[in-house]
């Protein structure tokens, strides 16, 4: 048996408040990889290949959205699993979690309309050429949905001029659901290995509820899991 | 010593709270502009004025703003 034939092991953590861990870990076991629960008070990893945050409102969003949850023990071990080049996704809060915690660039405010959005949204791709789009072409336009009130991503003219200029802007907005800078739906850290998107492709994986394109995000992050285990260390 | 911590959005960041409060306003009848919607934090800390005026910049830095968007403002009061 090859290392690559394994499936790919992926923890998804709950904080208190989550709620899309359980079709965080559906959608993956779905997509042939072995979910692992962990719970944010756990201070180790188990022995995974990558990390999904779920979406949520973790902490109640008190102070900010993503503020608190970034302090919590098991956040500290996803940082040291980032820093060593783990693989790492935030969705809707993940995300929020994500900037709070340094991991990605820029910040999410709340919503210019002030509303909640929920609906499917068009997003493009604009790179095919990273951990979480390789499955994708460039440019490819998907269909997700998006479910937050705080999603308006925001950086200062600086960072997003660095941030293009790198290519970090790894996802955007064909319709902009919540008046996000530069209609940026998805960024990713300038290493390569820790996204962050608003939409959510766990809940994306099946035609039978509307869209599977978030399973491009999911398979492409599953395939480059497989990839680096059949490397040998 | 009571510590207040006045969060405010930065300035020129968009504040979409604050316009909406500002339209309320007028619809009462104000004649209102420049409302932008912030955060109070009251805080007990113990130490010296100045000890206590570190701590709660370092919290500021760490947790209670964001530096992207937000400026903040420490206000010690006379126990």
């Amino acid at each position: 048996m090859t290392p690559s034939s394994a499936p790919a092991r992926v923890a998804v953590i709950t904080f208190p408040g989550s709620q899309d861990d359980r079709d965080a870990v559906l959608a993956l076991n779905n997509l042939g990889a072995q979910a692992v629960p962990v719970w944010h008070a756990d201070e180790e990893l188990p022995d995974v290949g990558a990390v999904v945050l779920p979406g949520g409102f973790s902490y109640g969003d008190y102070l900010r959205a993503g503020a608190l949850a970034r302090f919590s023990p098991a956040m500290e071990a996803v940082a040291r699993f980032a820093a060593d080049g783990g693989i790492v996704l935030g969705i809707c809060n993940g995300f929020q979690i994500l900037c709070e915690a340094g991991l990605l660039p820029g910040i999410l405010r709340g919503n210019v309309s002030l509303d909640f959005v929920c609906r499917d949204v068009p997003v493009r791709v604009e790179r095919a050429d990273t951990a979480f789009t390789s499955r994708c072409a460039s440019g490819q336009r998907l269909v997700i949905p998006v479910k937050h009130g705080e999603g308006c991503w925001y950086a200062d003219d600086e960072l997003v001029s660095e941030l293009e200029e790198n290519g970090q802007i790894l996802l955007r907005y064909e319709e902009n659901p919540n008046g996000s800078l530069r209609d940026v739906a998805g960024v990713i850290n300038r290493e390569g290995n820790v996204m962050g998107l608003m939409p959510h492709p766990e809940h994306a994986v099946d035609p039978l509820l509307g869209s599977p394109d978030g399973a491009l995000i999911l398979e492409s992050m599953l395939d480059a899991v497989r990839e680096r285990a059949a490397v040998p260390a | 010593m009571k510590v207040s911590v006045l969060v405010r959005p930065k300035a020129g960041i968009l504040d979409p709270q604050g316009e909406a409060v500002e339209g309320s306003l007028r619809k009462l009848g104000f004649e209102v502009s420049g409302a932008r919607v912030g955060r109070l934090i009251d805080l007990e800390v113990e130490g010296s004025p100045d000890e206590a005026r570190t701590k709660v910049d370092e919290m500021c830095h760490k947790l209670l703003a964001n530096p992207l968007i937000e400026s903040y403002e420490i206000e010690l009061h006379d126990a």
